[in-house]
């Protein structure tokens, strides 16, 4: 028989909130969820001004980076630093491809996600023959080394100047800003469903059992090099692509805008938003948006000097890694879930079925003496 | 030829450097399995202070002694504030919380010390010695750089073969719980770990400074290079540090000579990763068997 979703355990409850579930199967499930956040986008930027357009974009260029790094990190187990330098990879290449050559802006961003990925595959292969910090601290010089390269060979990378990008053109009379904003949140709306798919796969369940238990997971059949391997590869694609996004948006693309700090941000947005999660990433990229901004006005307020914004910003970012970390590993998606099932059991109680064996909880049976064994 | 031997003497005197950052790393990774991705920052910070202290018209070896002191003390308190909570949890999370470290400390220094880079005294003359009727690459500060580096070697080694209180060290990290047992206060010697770590960092930043433009994030290379060094070495021993910083030391100076300074970090990041795929376990690690 097939499964009908969750049991319901009380059928006199007349609650919505309670009736209403989303399909079982992901691709339709996700999908209903990404046009639904399609519909408010739409409405949210056709309201607003073009500048705030322009950072709506941002922020969903911003959610692509931060939810490769969240499969890889929450779903798989390892930590990279180098993702902000797999996104210098993505925006050179698809700068480089918009300089030399007439393609379409698809094939270049396409081209963009390739070189990162292969890149990550390169990079991925040694560090993740082993378990622990070999892979954050190799991607950590990954981050150093990758801008000085662009330095070296100025005449192909633009130099100081760096390269510079250009958007196809809006089609009628949308508005410039509105138009990017729009190509990068389907672009991250596309990323977040294919990713959302990816992990209640196959794929997805044999990135966790790795996580879980390295040995474990080979004895039941997984290769486990490659299975990491394939999760780096992934998260460097999704940098590439919000890299090409990124060079969109700021018109050009040159080494200081991709320094070790992005990498470490990228990895402050992604706790903070809940390792782990894909919808937690938003919250995650507002934060890294629009930090800058209260950073400066905070540095004002307390008038120190010109520079000491950009070293507050950090200190924040920091501050948010170490906090997060010790008091609340799950991050601001983690707590709303906490918050939402806590309004959900205060709201619904549900009286508690008791196992008639045992006089517990059913919850709190023990799985040696519950009927399903 | 000239040119050869002056490249082979830079990257001794930078080496030992790599060596003793790589040697804190292995200090801490040895008591706790953890990569300390902030002590390149903790140093900066150390010596930042000792550059403060100088400014207040302390003389040089009281400052470079007040520096190890602070090392000594912020390492300590590093392992009591942030890295005990994490007792027991995932191993990324201290990698996240180090690195959160990293740039709150970094963050501090530019708010107080601005982004001017400033300069950094050397304890001798940084000018090359005269060897027959030429002049090397290779200054009184270098050899008091290999002496000091050195000194600090000797003096772990035998805090760690010849005392009682090594013993401890040793057998609370080979052996938290049985050490626990038998009445080694094993707690205190983890935070002693990571405040020795703490010193041979502070050193690691004194001796960089004079040589880099002294800024906050002046010691996020040396770092990686210290990272390469010590998995080159197996980060498990001190010896192993010393020549992996040395074999680090002199790789990035062959490419930095011979192909241009701005390639150094991809050098050290390919000879890492030659490192890793020819070696995984480090030339000086015990074979470590993995248990289900």
């Amino acid at each position: 028989m097939r499964q009908q979703g969750p049991p319901r355990h009380s059928l006199d409850n007349t609650s919505w909130l309670r009736r209403f579930r989303l399909p079982t199967q992901p691709l339709l499930r996700h999908l209903i969820l990404a046009l639904c956040g399609a519909g408010i986008l739409y409405l949210v930027t056709s309201s607003l001004s073009p500048y705030n357009d322009y950072e709506i974009g941002e922020i969903a260029l911003y959610v692509i980076a931060l939810a490769g790094l969240s499969l890889l990190t929450g779903m798989n187990g390892q930590i990279s630093l180098g993702n902000g330098a797999f996104m210098a990879v993505g925006a050179y290449t698809m700068a480089l491809l918009m300089t030399h050559t007439q393609m379409n802006f698809i094939v270049e961003l396409l081209a963009a996600i390739g070189a990162a990925a292969a890149m990550g595959l390169v990079i991925g292969i040694p560090a993740t023959r082993l378990k622990g910090p070999y892979l954050a601290g190799m991607t950590l010089l990954f981050a150093l080394a990758l801008p000085p390269i662009a330095d070296k060979w100025s005449t192909t990378f633009g130099g100081d100047q760096g390269l510079t990008t250009t958007v196809p053109n809006a089609p009628g009379n949308i508005n410039p800003e509105e138009w990017l904003a729009w190509i990068q949140i389907i672009g991250a709306l596309i990323t977040l469903v294919l990713l959302a798919n990816l992990i209640q796969s196959r794929f997805g369940r044999s990135f966790r059992a790795v996580r879980d238990d390295e040995i474990a997971a080979s004895v039941a059949g997984i290769h486990v090099g490659r299975t990491k391997v394939l999760a780096f590869v992934i998260s460097a694609g999704c940098a590439g692509l919000a890299g090409g996004f990124l060079g969109l948006s700021t018109g050009v693309v040159n080494t200081g805008e991709f320094p070790l700090t992005l990498s470490i941000q990228l990895l402050a947005a992604m706790v903070l938003g809940g390792t782990g999660s894909l919808m937690g990433m938003w919250w995650g990229a507002v934060l890294l948006v629009y930090l800058s901004q209260w950073s400066t006005s905070l540095s004002g307020y307390f008038n120190l000097g010109s520079g000491a914004s950009a070293y507050l910003a950090t200190i924040i970012f920091g501050v948010v890694l170490i906090v997060v970390m010790i008091a609340a590993p799950t991050g601001i998606q983690g707590g709303l879930r906490w918050t939402w099932r806590r309004i959900l059991g205060l709201l619904f109680r549900q009286p508690a079925v008791i196992h008639p064996a045992s006089g517990l909880p059913d919850d709190r049976v023990p799985i040696y003496q519950s009927d399903e064994r | 030829m000239s040119l050869f031997i002056n490249i082979t003497l830079d990257g001794v005197s930078s080496g030992m450097i790599f060596a003793a950052l790589a040697l804190a790393l292995v200090l801490i990774f040895r008591a706790t399995k953890i990569i300390n991705f902030a002590q390149g920052a903790m140093a900066m910070m150390t010596t930042f202070l000792a550059s403060s202290l100088l400014a207040q018209g302390l003389g040089y070896w009281w400052a470079f002694v007040a520096a190890l002191a602070i090392g000594f003390v912020l390492g300590a308190l590093v392992e009591r504030v942030l890295i005990r909570p994490l007792k027991g949890k995932s191993e990324l999370n201290p990698v996240v919380v180090t690195i959160g470290l990293l740039v709150v400390l970094e963050g501090i220094a530019g708010v107080i010390y601005g982004n001017a880079s400033r300069g950094f005294p050397a304890a001798y003359s940084q000018s090359g010695l005269t060897v027959g009727r030429s002049k090397i690459a290779f200054s009184h500060f270098d050899v008091f750089i290999v002496v000091a580096v050195l000194v600090l070697m000797i003096a772990i080694l035998v805090l760690f073969r010849a005392t009682t209180l090594g013993l401890r060290m040793r057998a609370s990290a080979f052996a938290g719980e049985i050490a626990r047992l038998l009445g080694v206060r094993v707690g205190m010697l983890l935070t002693l770990g990571w405040a020795l770590a703490g010193v041979a960092g502070s050193l690691a930043g004194l001796l960089v400074a004079p040589t880099s433009s002294f800024s906050p994030y002046y010691m996020d290379l040396v770092l990686v290079y210290a990272f390469t060094a010590a998995v080159i070495g197996g980060l498990e021993s001190p010896v192993g540090a010393l020549i992996g910083g040395l074999i680090t030391g002199l790789c990035i100076s062959y490419v930095g000579g011979y192909l241009g300074s701005g390639l150094q970090p991809l050098g050290a990041l390919v000879l890492l990763m030659v490192a890793l795929m020819a070696r995984p376990e480090g030339i000086f690690a015990r074979h470590s068997v993995r248990r289900v």
